[in-house]
């Protein structure tokens, strides 16, 4: 939990850093179940109404999807490098390429809000005013319905993943950590990997349906 | 069972847990897992008074065909409360977050939990969840039951629905966060030489309900933001209004619910695994089946959700598999029966308050397992569906059952939690009137569900009314044995005899330490030669 010296209830650091990895996997096993609801109700109604949804799912801004899915494979690219560069004894590149990361995230924020504006704009929200009319009626925004929770949880989680990685990142840059103890790096990249991984398959399932290449 | 030490530093004279530090500050900011679970003890105790209460308002209403008591909208909130707060506020946390808190370390070998901090903030996310619950239960109208099924949840009932949601949701980061600590310390922390078969039986039934705490806990809270998110913002997926299927709500809160049954009995069959062998001087039988057959729950209890949802528009072939998998799920149940029967005989038997407790537990236990397997049956379900066969049903085994386990256990750790010794003669008087007073509750309502009394009304006809004046009854008998533990134990705070180490001679590394444990737990850190369990024949 914190780089400092060893805590009490632990034998020896080796025993700290084995339980942290395995918290945070445990971690990360929670989030795929936390996740797996969101993406089972999904699944759900994409199978009931598979037109429907490929119908909606054509009104989602791929260009923007596309970049930012680029952008979050750029930077856990950057992440494995600084934790490499951490466990390397690196830590001034470590700590500022944990920065570059924080600014990815940061940017993929900022274009995700850009196209949120852009749909509150078109009505894509559900409700009354709702733009799209499918040729079943609603599915359109059930699909928004889970369009907006799906990204929304997401960009919550990278939210807390910036906050994260500056938090490490701060503390590798003025040396708290070293070679043989950076744990924390560990669990926040593998954080920031987890993160990367929700939105490849969220890639997927909101801005391809219905667009056959 | 024999123990070494690992280092040969000289010990050192250790406080007790209790009198290092004494200010309310020294309790709130504790990282202690033994002062946590002093906290969580005294946050569970309330609101089991508080779910009482309303148990005790229901019974009383329902001693007259009309209702005695209450106006109909008030009874559903009061049953909605009494629902929600013993199952989320009570029952889910009671063993785990009480005994598990205290007694995982001790009986590990360790110094505290893998993540202290985390475990801290456990008990004040549960803390807060319960005063957001309650707040948006008493202050507004949510007459949903503890099930929140939709559309009524979203279209329908009182705003502060949604309150009481974010509580629960806030709750279920507590759960999940002390489910990961648990996990994660068994993985880690055990002493040099205890190895996973030299466990006692009882961490592995936390190891057990703790991976159910963190597996299915998010699919309810995930499911609990839906309905949040549809009800204030109109993004919906379960209400028809919205084009959304109300069913998937009952698939997705029941994939963690029913689990969620199982977190509410699993600890309990740790501590009667604890229990029995202690009090029959034996051998727990079938050691290795008795640990599987509690994986093999936590495992089955996650495939088994549709059988509450027989009648609620699910195909017949998916029922009929629900169906055969809920009896599948009985068999690891049966299994942990047999063998506490099978270490009883030939045992060396005293029937200490624990052991009532436990007996106690074991049959109605059993009563309730079995009905269980009635109700998992398509044809006779169908006809008890809804009637108060079913509430007989899971209440032999969470009231029954668990809570019948919680004060097992709490008599037989109070010495080594407190240090102190309470009245014996008053223990036993307890569990015996908790025994009686339990049967006499809830064996007419098996009766009133057969003959098809409906659940959740207010009113009933006339022919029901001996029944439900037996229930009544026995309700309050069930009220007095409850309160009695507060004076007696009360009393053994104040003025009870101290406790020495190991007032059972029973094994177990918490009993190795002093009562109460110093801080750190043990003075030097345990080496285990030996599986648990090692009681001397005494050739009977």
């Amino acid at each position: 939990m914190s780089a400092g010296p060893l805590q009490m209830q632990y034998a020896d650091l080796a025993q700290q850093r084995d339980t942290a990895e395995l918290g945070i996997w445990a971690f990360l096993a929670t989030e795929v179940l936390f996740l797996g609801g969101l993406f089972a109700a999904y699944s759900f109604y994409r199978y009931l109404h598979p037109y429907g949804v490929a119908e909606a799912a054509r009104h989602t801004y791929i260009a923007i999807g596309a970049t930012n899915s680029v952008i979050l494979l750029a930077s856990s690219f950057v992440m494995s490098w600084a934790a490499l560069a951490v466990q390397g004894g690196a830590m001034r590149l470590g700590g500022r390429l944990m920065m570059l990361v924080a600014g990815l995230g940061v940017l993929f924020v900022v274009l995700k809000g850009v196209e949120y504006a852009g749909e509150l704009s078109e009505h894509l929200w559900p409700g009354p005013s709702f733009a799209i009319a499918t040729d079943e009626p609603r599915v359109g925004e059930v699909f928004y319905a889970m369009y907006w929770l799906l990204t929304g949880v997401h960009a919550l989680h990278l939210m807390i993943g910036v906050i994260a990685v500056v938090v490490i990142g701060r503390r590798v840059l003025r040396g708290a950590f070293s070679r043989d103890y950076h744990v924390p790096v560990r669990v926040v990249s593998l954080y920031w990997h987890f993160v990367d991984v929700v939105w490849i398959f969220l890639f997927v399932i909101i801005y391809l349906p219905g667009r056959h290449l | 069972m024999t123990v070494a030490f690992a280092d040969l530093e000289p010990p050192v004279v250790a406080e007790s847990y209790l009198s290092d530090g004494t200010s309310l500050r020294s309790w709130l900011l504790t990282h202690d897992h033994k002062r946590i679970a002093i906290l969580y003890m005294i946050s569970i105790t309330v609101f089991f008074f508080v779910g009482g209460a309303a148990a005790a308002m229901i019974r009383l209403h329902l001693m007259t065909p009309a209702g005695a008591l209450l106006d109909p909208e008030t009874y559903n909130r009061v049953f909605t409360l009494h629902g929600v707060v013993m199952v989320w506020l009570f029952l889910v946390p009671s063993i785990p977050t009480t005994f598990g808190n205290f007694l995982l370390p001790l009986m590990l070998g360790a110094r505290d939990l893998a993540f202290p901090r985390l475990n801290l903030l456990s008990w004040y996310l549960f803390v807060a969840s319960g005063a957001i619950v309650l707040g948006g239960l008493i202050s507004g109208s949510v007459d949903t039951g503890w099930t929140f099924y939709e559309p009524l949840s979203s279209g329908y009932a009182s705003g502060a629905l949604v309150v009481v949601l974010f509580g629960i949701f806030v709750n279920g980061f507590s759960s999940i966060l002390t489910g990961l600590n648990f996990v994660v310390t068994i993985h880690r922390l055990r002493a040099p030489g205890l190895t996973w078969y030299r466990m006692p039986v009882f961490c592995w039934s936390t190891y057990a309900t703790s991976l159910i705490l963190m597996l299915a806990t998010p699919v309810l809270a995930i499911t609990l933001l839906l309905v949040i998110a549809e009800r204030l913002w109109g993004v919906g997926v379960f209400d028809p209004a919205h084009g959304g299927d109300p069913i998937l709500f009952q698939h997705m809160f029941w994939f963690y619910s029913h689990p969620a049954v199982y977190i509410m009995i699993l600890p309990g069959m740790g501590v009667i695994s604890e229990i029995i062998p202690a009090f029959a001087r034996k051998n727990l039988f079938g050691y290795k089946f008795v640990v599987w057959s509690s994986i093999a729950i936590a495992a089955v209890g996650f495939i088994v959700w549709g059988h509450h949802m027989f009648i609620a528009g699910e195909s017949v072939y998916a029922a009929l598999v629900f169906s055969f998998l809920s009896f599948v799920v009985a068999v690891p149940s049966a299994i942990k029966v047999f063998n506490w029967t099978a270490t009883l005989h030939k045992g060396t038997i005293s029937f200490d308050s624990p052991m009532l407790y436990a007996l106690g537990f074991v049959l109605l236990f059993t009563i309730g397992g079995l009905t269980g397997l009635f109700v998992a049956t398509l044809a006779f379900d169908v006809h008890v569906t809804a009637t108060y066969f079913v509430v007989a049903h899971f209440h032999y085994i969470m009231v029954g059952g668990m809570v019948s386990a919680y004060f097992a256990a709490l008599h037989y750790w109070w010495p080594k939690i407190t240090g102190r010794l309470y009245a014996e003669a008053w223990a036993r008087f307890a569990a015996i009137l908790i025994f009686f007073g339990f049967n006499l509750t809830f064996f007419p309502q098996f009766i009133l569900g057969y003959l098809g009394m409906p659940r959740r009304y207010h009113a009933y006809a006339p022919e029901f009314q001996v029944w439900n004046v037996l229930s009544s009854a026995g309700s309050s008998i069930l009220a007095v044995a409850y309160l009695l533990p507060a004076f007696y134990l009360g009393w053994s705070l104040l003025r009870g005899a101290r406790a020495p180490a190991n007032p059972w001679q029973a094994t177990g590394l918490e009993w190795q330490t002093v009562s109460p444990p110093p801080t750190r737990n043990f003075a030097r850190t345990p080496v285990v030669t030996q599986p648990p369990y090692q009681y001397p024949r005494t050739g009977s």
